[in-house]
């Protein structure tokens, strides 16, 4: 863009001013009314830099993510698309990355995708034409060459800011780094990461990303998800492909429940409020970290805890962003 | 080598009900090998069906044969009068041979024994395990040669995704996950480094974008072939990040 600005959304100016990003994650109904999104739009937009809206998340269809994006415009507040490549082929990628910038849409995050066996059509068919770095190999193409993949040219402008994701608790450890830089070559501007709940093995990670001069290509988000009960704690845990729960922590939350005795009530608030405190600590220990600039929360089915878990954190208000 | 599995019996019964003479034809060359269309395999079949048809009261005969391959028309020329013979055939061969069988034979009816199940090997006995989906332009000199879109749950060109944990795929614990295999190959074999090259979008036209594929090889023939399939050519990326 002429400002300089790969796409000036207000989540690239503030990671470009050196602020410390907020993003989070906004979950589309299983189902077509719109409300839900708008509602959890409103509620987040003045919290948080930009929205995730998640792209049929462990495989269960949803609301798309695109329909998503245009409806938290509409509310004002600031999407980010997610993409996954386990459902379109390269066809529909790019007619989606069109439509969404048509639509206002200037952040985007590549993604596999989480395997269809984990959602609740098993029997399908994947796609997977072309992978997550192919994907934001694709993003850069379209944005900085104007061109499709098949090398034809793109009509009008295509400012995009292109994120993807990365799981430093996945395996081999080592190798997460090389994978990391991958996504930066292929034209990576920031990256989200995988939920963190051991600190000190992302502080490990983010060491061999800071020694390879990585931090200083990309920006990184450190993905945090509040978590308010025990339960769901060990539903991550034991079911959530890539998320890595340490005991102590399922401990933790179920030594604040057990506090409720057997009223359950009680027994939910005190989750609820270690969830917050966790989270809190969470959020101040990778904040810490040289090389994170910013963090990712993805609040599933608790979204309206984000405002009130930023305001604590002391990262509201958000700063302001030039205009244009 | 091709690996199959017996289809059900009942499902089997069900296929051939309006038939009165049939005959279970094996191969012994891929599904030979894995145990499902050999001599013994077409006796048992044969033998099974037979059995429940009495049982339900049926009169149907049931014949046995097997050639050497059921995929050429070689084979199947020498067991002509075999085939001719009856009114139906239940092919225990994969999906090749089966498919040669209609083709070759145009008024006599062909029913699957078996399920093709994929390009594989056994690694132990009575194990078989998927290798290769026969995509048509081979990357393994780049993953230690090991195949990524035969073998990991996703086909990723730059993987491991962050489903991998300690080994395992995020689709079974069962599972291996290839990207890890194949990062330790290539650090065994000191070639690490080459997957830091990112594997660029690929062109799938040698393997299901385009129909059915052939190959000719023309230092065999002296006449062009009448041809059923689209010709593959050698790859050449058009555009994009090759």
């Amino acid at each position: 863009m002429s400002n300089g600005y790969k796409a000036g959304t207000r989540l690239e100016k503030i990671l470009a001013a050196g602020k410390f990003a907020v993003t989070a994650e906004v979950g589309p109904p299983k189902g077509t009314d719109p409300e839900p999104v708008r509602k959890k739009g409103e509620k987040m937009k003045s919290a948080c830099d930009a929205l995730n809206v998640t792209d049929n998340q462990t495989a269960i269809v949803r609301l798309c993510s695109l329909a998503g994006c245009a409806l938290l415009k509409q509310v004002g507040a600031e999407p980010l698309m997610q993409i996954v490549c386990r459902d379109r082929n390269r066809i529909a990628i790019q007619s989606d990355v069109l439509g969404a910038i048509s639509l206002g849409v200037g952040n985007f995050l590549c993604l596999s995708g989480d395997h269809q066996k984990f959602g609740n059509h098993p029997t399908a068919k994947n796609v997977f034409d072309i992978d997550s770095i192919q994907l934001i190999q694709t993003l850069k193409m379209m944005r900085d060459e104007k061109k499709f993949i098949c090398g034809e040219d793109i009509s009008g402008n295509t400012p995009m800011f292109i994120g993807a994701a990365e799981n430093p608790f996945a395996d081999p450890f080592e190798f997460r780094v090389v994978r990391l830089a991958k996504k930066i070559k292929a034209g990576a501007d920031f990256i989200q990461t995988q939920a963190v709940y051991d600190v000190p093995k992302f502080a490990r990670w983010m060491k061999m990303v800071c020694d390879r001069g990585l931090d200083k290509q990309v920006h990184i988000l450190a993905g945090v998800i509040p978590i308010r009960t025990s339960g769901a704690a060990r539903y991550m845990q034991t079911s959530v492909p890539g998320v890595a729960v340490p005991d102590e922590i399922v401990k933790r939350m179920k030594a604040a429940e057990d506090k409720g005795g057997a009223d359950k009530k009680l027994k939910a608030e005190y989750g609820r409020e270690e969830g917050i405190k966790l989270t809190l600590e969470l959020i101040e220990q990778v904040k810490q970290i040289p090389g994170v600039h910013g963090v990712h929360l993805m609040a599933v089915g608790w979204e309206e805890a984000v405002p009130g878990i930023l305001e604590k954190a002391g990262l509201l208000p958000r700063p302001a962003v030039e205009a244009g | 080598m091709i690996k199959a599995t017996h289809k059900r019996l009942e499902r089997i019964n069900e296929m051939i009900a309006p038939h009165s003479e049939v005959l279970v034809l094996g191969c012994e060359t891929c599904t030979g090998i894995c145990l499902v269309g050999g001599e013994k395999e077409v006796a048992r079949m044969a033998a099974n069906l037979r059995l429940l048809n009495r049982k339900n009261g049926g009169k149907k005969t049931f014949t046995e044969g097997v050639v050497r391959r059921q995929c050429e028309m070689e084979f199947l020329d020498g067991a002509a009068s075999l085939i001719n013979d009856a009114d139906a055939v239940v092919s225990l061969a994969c999906g090749v041979g089966m498919q040669a069988i209609a083709e070759h034979f145009p008024n006599m009816p062909v029913y699957p024994g078996n399920n093709t199940a994929f390009l594989g090997l056994s690694p132990e006995l009575g194990l078989f395990s998927e290798r290769c989906v026969a995509c048509g332009d081979c990357l393994i000199d780049r993953t230690g040669g090991l195949c990524p879109i035969a073998r990991c749950a996703k086909h990723l060109f730059n993987g491991p995704c962050g489903g991998s944990v300690a080994g395992k795929c995020e689709v079974s614990p069962d599972v291996p996950c290839i990207w890890q295999m194949i990062v330790d190959r290539m650090m065994r074999l000191g070639q690490l480094s080459k997957l830091e090259d990112i594997k660029g979008i690929r062109n799938w036209k040698t393997n299901d974008a385009v129909g059915p594929r052939a190959y000719i090889r023309e230092d065999l023939r002296s006449t062009p072939p009448k041809l059923d399939s689209v010709v593959m050519k050698p790859v050449a990326p058009k555009g994009g990040a090759a």
